[in-house]
């Protein structure tokens, strides 16, 4: 009886370090939102994705709906090329719907939104997200600033 | 010079023995699986014996994760990310690195020991006397309880730190992160990869320090010295092995 | 297995046995024959490898040159299984018993019935018992190896080795360290398993008196060679004057008293001081 006692131990045990796995997967990894094999791939091209990682975020008016899988360069256009995958559920998406690379806060990471767009045709496996925005490089927007800002204060010069 | 030489030789030699140990242990293995019952009884002393200070230490190390990184995360303005801070720090690192360095110095400590007293002491002379293979009897299913413990306490290491008493503890009830951005922040930046990585690297700690445990027991010199001996090696060869691979699998894996 | 029919009745022929540890030589060209249903001692002085012999005999050693066989069969050259299969015939007991320290007295005489013989756990308990009443300790089977004392470790790893009903037994020390009365219950032990059971007895030890009163058949070993053997009375009236020294325990004789050495006079006054 001493034995079974230690057996139902073990047995215990195992089932703890199974359920930390369980939880690992499913609490702290995001397997739930999109699963490997329930999910369709589209594509977008971008001018500049920032700091857009693969496994990054993609969303939809703020929901997860599928991850960032691979980023290649398009060797004909020079442009980005982002492949997307999306969790099957989310099939009704207009076709015409437009892609953003967006920052979670002031230093989060890099996801991509989608706003839907009003066609009747939905994203299906293979297509192409036409309407893009580029990443807003932080760069670009202070050149942008300092360039207006110039046009504008011509009178009064900036001061240093 | 001769000094020196006989040391390498030795060192070179003992690495061999080790390569055919494994080989018999691999050779004994289908016959252990034939009885769960061995390997059951093992992975209460190896496994279930380990759990409480695993489930301590990851709480601990948790909180001082959690303290650390709000300390630093706090001057950005960035404390919602706490809880990436730690997940990360915990699944990629800490958790199989720590839980190995723990499991070896409690369980593969106690199986060198248990092996070697039972050499001194002729019980395995006796069981092969008794026409019972040892290999089969008692280290290979030593060997597989080891391989099976290790994941699983390092995945009920990472939630520990991670979840229950750790990081979470410390972050939401404590410094009053909001609950909801610690777990979502988690969940947006640590992919399956980490996960696979994690379990890889606990699976890999877990195979070296029982193959080094079985090992330095079966082979140490049938005197209180020698089991001494064999399990102060133990401890310290496995977690130099466990160090030097965990930079390996890291550098291996790193994308 | 059944072994091959051997007409002859010796069970364990050993021949030109040569063996050593690194530059020392423990055997230097040894026959032995073990006569079946008998009881042979194996004697010497200490150090003289007598346990060597059982762990060669029991194939856990390997001999450098020289040949065993049990039952007709060569141990050495036999396959793992083998071997395994010829040890089931053998039971060896070890100086200080080797009993499994992490099970009961009842377990460690279930543990090779367990391991080898496929039987009802009623058969495994009746049969445990009856080896262990044999041994006169049916009453201490729920003990653990660490509350027995010495000769009751013996009687327990005897009655493990007589579980499996070998064909031989050799007991390595038996008498060491007992006192008077553990080391009478032994000897009646160890004739009576041979009287009863017609077990083959091997029985190592450098007590002389009380092996010379229960073996059939005694060998003296010593540096590496048999120095004589035969029945206790002829071995009593051995030529040989290192059998004498031995058998009276005089301190010096052929054996020397003290270790090879130069001259006392020469050591003290230091030739190269």
């Amino acid at each position: 009886m001493q034995s079974r006692a230690l057996e139902i131990l073990v047995g215990f045990f195992v089932c703890l370090g199974v359920a930390a796995v369980f939880v690992l997967t499913f609490r702290v990894a995001s397997l739930d939102t999109v699963g490997t094999g329930d999910s369709f791939s589209v594509t977008a091209s971008f001018e500049n994705i920032g700091g857009l990682k693969p496994g990054a975020a993609v969303t939809m008016a703020g929901v997860k709906i599928g991850r960032v899988r691979a980023i290649t360069i398009d060797p004909v256009a020079f442009e980005a090329e982002v492949k997307i995958d999306i969790a099957n559920s989310y099939n009704m998406i207009p076709e015409d719907s437009d892609a953003k690379i967006l920052t979670a806060g002031l230093l989060g990471e890099q996801y991509i939104g989608i706003s839907a767009g009003g066609a009747e045709k939905p994203l299906a496996d293979g297509s192409k997200i036409k309407f893009t925005q580029s990443a807003l490089v932080l760069e670009n927007i202070i050149g942008q600033f300092l360039t207006s800002s110039a046009s504008q204060g011509q009178q009064q010069p900036a001061a240093e | 010079m001769s000094a020196a030489l006989t040391i390498i030789g030795d060192f070179l030699a003992g690495l061999g023995r080790a390569q055919f140990f494994l080989l018999k242990i691999l050779g004994a293995l289908p016959a252990t699986l034939l009885r769960p019952r061995l390997v059951v009884h093992q992975v209460y002393s190896v496994g279930v014996l380990s759990l409480i200070i695993i489930v301590i230490s990851g709480s601990f190390v948790g909180m001082v994760l959690g303290l650390q990184g709000y300390r630093t995360l706090v001057r950005f303005g960035a404390e919602d990310s706490l809880g990436v801070f730690v997940a990360m720090v915990i699944v990629r690192e800490l958790g199989p690195v720590v839980t190995a360095l723990l499991f070896a110095g409690r369980a593969g400590s106690a199986l060198a020991a248990e092996i070697g007293l039972m050499k001194a002491t002729d019980q395995l002379s006796a069981m092969e006397m008794m026409a019972v293979d040892p290999m089969r009897r008692v280290i290979a299913p030593r060997f597989l309880a080891g391989l099976i413990s290790m994941p699983l306490l390092s995945g009920i290491f990472c939630v520990m730190a991670i979840g229950v008493a750790g990081g979470h503890a410390i972050g939401v009830e404590l410094l009053g992160v909001d609950a909801g951005s610690y777990w979502s922040q988690i969940r947006a930046s640590v992919a399956a990869e980490d996960l696979v990585q994690s379990f890889t690297k606990s699976a890999v700690f877990g195979f070296t320090i029982s193959w080094v445990a079985v090992y330095q027991g079966y082979h140490a010199a049938p005197t209180s010295d020698g089991v001494s001996r064999a399990t102060t090696s133990t401890v310290v060869v496995s977690s130099l092995a466990i160090l030097a691979l965990d930079l390996a699998l890291t550098a291996f894996m790193f994308r | 297995m059944p072994p091959a029919p051997n007409d002859s009745d010796m069970l364990v022929r050993v021949r030109g046995l040569h063996f050593g540890h690194g530059t020392r030589k423990i055997y230097d060209g040894v026959d032995v024959d073990i006569p079946r249903g008998k009881v042979t001692a194996i004697m010497g002085p200490s150090g003289t490898g007598k346990t060597t012999l059982l762990r060669i005999i029991g194939g856990q050693w390997r001999p450098q040159q020289g040949t065993v066989e049990f039952d007709g069969v060569d141990v050495h050259k036999a396959t793992q299984s083998k071997l395994y299969a010829m040890r089931k015939h053998m039971g060896l007991l070890f100086q200080n018993g080797g009993l499994l320290t992490d099970l009961s007295v009842f377990d460690n005489v279930a543990f090779p019935l367990r391991e080898h013989a496929k039987l009802p756990e009623a058969m495994i308990r009746d049969l445990v018992l009856m080896k262990l009443e044999a041994v006169g300790l049916r009453g201490a089977r729920d003990l653990f190896p660490e509350q027995l004392s010495g000769g009751m470790s013996r009687r327990v790893a005897l009655a493990r080795a007589i579980a499996l009903e070998p064909d031989m037994v050799m007991y390595d020390e038996p008498f060491a360290g007992q006192d008077p009365i553990s080391l009478g219950v032994l000897m009646r032990l160890i004739r009576s398993l041979n009287q009863s059971l017609g077990i083959t007895s091997v029985v190592v030890s450098h007590d002389v008196d009380e092996l010379l009163s229960i073996a059939d058949h005694v060998y003296i070993l010593g540096g590496g060679k048999v120095l004589d053997h035969g029945t206790p009375d002829s071995i009593r009236h051995s030529q040989s004057a290192l059998v004498q020294q031995f058998l009276k325990g005089e301190p010096d004789g052929p054996i020397a008293f003290h270790y090879k050495a130069r001259p006392y006079s020469e050591d003290l006054l230091g030739a190269d001081r």
